[in-house]
């Protein structure tokens, strides 16, 4: 099946670099996930992860992309999950570094790609080890049943870090896989944060896969000084919304 | 994890029949005298994995009339199996207790070689046993494979109160704390002032946090520096005759939750804290990045919550 996608929808055009890791759906997922563009691996994408998955439910990555000249898409995806992509986040005006939680449903490559002002996909990735069920065992608030009792909670802050401006923000959700029994996929789709001229600074789509309880980190460049909001939309369309600022305080 | 431990279960019962004569893992185990008529069975200072079998955890072998006393009986049947015989060629006698320190796999797991009417721990770690053992036993098999071969989760038998505690005419004062775990016992040997320390006392390897109270944990350790002894052997790391180790650990815990309440209050997400600088002074610590790691998933998001505003309203 793997080698079939990948052989056959890339075409002669962009041949698939070999891949590094030796995934063996690195063929099938870069077909399907970077069509249109040639594909790289490229050290300068730094995916930092910890040296153990502790928690296949809440494994934390940051990528940082900002050598990477004029990057303007990045897809974070893992290999052997059943959700693969867990997000694809477009840096509007903000650097390209996003700090995030995925669930792990086994040893699996865990990658960046990060779409480049060449237009070639950069990519790279590490094998990561982890314990089974990531995206098939419940949400802690599912089992502790007071899910939708927080349903919505925003919490955040913003620091200046340079001339940029670090955001946090964490979101109560269940983040539902839909590869639970009894409980269909319900998850965050999109986030949008926007300035105070209204100009929206980053967009991002979130899949399944993304942990319970999103907790992202970003390095944005508003158009003018002032709150940011926080705009989220689930998968049963509720908006949600959260406001940061003005005021932020030094990353020292 | 039921059905997992069901099926892992059976297919050790299924393998281990034809493979028994060449599967031969076997743990080479090396007593260390450190006081008349006490042993200890120094475990690896790395993390549990195929290459150490999960033997990184001490294991104490006390010499009684008639036979011996086990303080921890390590991560598997096996382990533990060689460790009992090992304890009766020391001391002429067959296993008389298991004492468990807590409940983490690398200590207690080995419970499955004996009969569990002579197992006996704190009633909070048979507990907590009791709720997180399979999911125990699912990582186990997982990351240590052929070597658990027939472990199953083994619960304590019998209740340790504190205070004096006599088995085969030794006299061992039980000391019931918590904070590394729910459960926490600590023994003192009376007739040789050895104080075995279980995992309230790391020694040279960086404490490990996964059902920690860090209050809870200081206070305890407080209560073991106030007592007098001649030796203390730690859960992990080397046997120390001074007060050392018990600071050691403070100091890492002290540090640790000092600088992961500082990341967050900077801002740092998860990936960032597991590489925050770590302080010179414990550059001899072996795993301290890797326990730093874990400490950040255990700690973080509660730590996040606390630290970052509401912002919906």
């Amino acid at each position: 099946m793997a080698g079939a996608a990948g052989s056959g929808s890339t075409g002669a055009a962009h041949a698939l670099p070999k891949d590094p890791l030796g995934s063996p759906m690195w063929t099938y997922h870069a077909a399907r996930l970077l069509k249109g563009a040639p594909v790289v691996f490229d050290p300068r994408v730094r995916v930092q992860v910890p040296v153990i998955a502790e928690n296949q439910h809440q494994f934390p990555l940051t990528v940082d992309a900002r050598t990477v000249p004029g990057a303007s898409r990045i897809i974070v995806f893992a290999d052997l999950n059943p959700l693969t992509q867990a997000v694809d986040f477009r840096p509007l005006h903000a650097r390209p570094f996003l700090g995030l939680r995925i669930k792990l449903d086994q040893r699996t490559p865990v990658r960046a790609a990060v779409l480049g002002g060449d237009g070639v996909w950069h990519v790279a990735g590490v094998w990561v080890d982890a314990a089974g069920g990531g995206c098939s065992a419940p949400p802690v608030s599912r089992a502790k049943g007071d899910w939708a009792q927080h349903l919505g909670e925003m919490r955040g802050s913003a620091w200046s870090e340079g001339g940029d401006l670090r955001l946090r923000v964490a979101m109560r959700h269940p983040m539902d896989t839909g590869l639970v029994e009894n409980i269909p996929s319900f998850h965050i789709e999109t986030l949008r944060l926007r300035d105070a001229a209204g100009v929206d600074l980053a967009s991002m789509t979130v899949e399944g896969s993304v942990s319970e309880d999103p907790t992202f980190t970003f390095l944005l460049n508003p158009t003018r000084e002032g709150p940011v909001k926080v705009l989220a939309r689930d998968s049963e369309g509720r908006d949600y919304q959260g406001v940061i600022g003005p005021q932020s305080r030094p990353h020292g | 994890m039921a059905r997992c431990l069901t099926r892992r279960a059976m297919l050790g019962a299924m393998m281990a029949a034809p493979f028994a004569a060449s599967a031969a893992q076997t743990y080479a185990l090396k007593p260390e005298s450190v006081a008349p008529d006490v042993w200890v069975v120094r475990g690896a200072d790395e993390a549990i994995a195929f290459s150490n079998g999960g033997a990184i955890a001490n294991c104490t072998i006390l010499a009684a009339k008639g036979g011996a006393i086990l303080f921890d009986c390590g991560p598997s049947l096996v382990y533990a199996q060689a460790l009992g015989a090992l304890a009766q060629k020391l001391t002429g006698g067959p296993v008389l207790r298991v004492l468990l320190s807590h409940l983490h796999p690398d200590h207690a797991m080995g419970a499955a070689a004996f009969d569990p009417a002579i197992i006996a721990a704190l009633p909070e770690t048979r507990r907590e046993l009791e709720r997180d053992g399979r999911g125990f036993s699912d990582g186990m098999y997982r990351l240590l494979a052929d070597w658990m071969r027939g472990t199953n989760v083994v619960l304590p038998g019998a209740e340790i109160k504190a205070g004096p505690l006599e088995i085969g005419g030794r006299m061992l004062e039980a000391i019931a704390l918590s904070g590394h775990s729910g459960g926490d016992l600590a023994i003192m040997d009376r007739a040789t002032g050895t104080l075995i320390a279980g995992d309230l006392v790391f020694h040279n390897r960086a404490p490990a946090t996964p059902d920690a109270d860090l209050a809870a944990w200081r206070r305890s350790l407080d209560t073991l520096d106030a007592m007098d002894f001649a030796r203390l052997i730690p859960g992990h790391g080397p046997v120390d005759a001074t007060h050392g180790p018990i600071a050691q650990t403070r100091d890492w815990l002290t540090w640790l939750e000092g600088a992961l309440a500082d990341a967050v209050a900077r801002g740092l997400d998860m990936s960032e804290a597991g590489d925050l600088p770590i302080p010179p002074r414990f550059a001899g610590m072996a795993l301290a990045r890797y326990e730093l790691q874990r400490s950040v998933s255990h700690f973080y998001a509660r730590l996040e919550a606390a630290e970052l505003p509401r912002i919906d309203n």
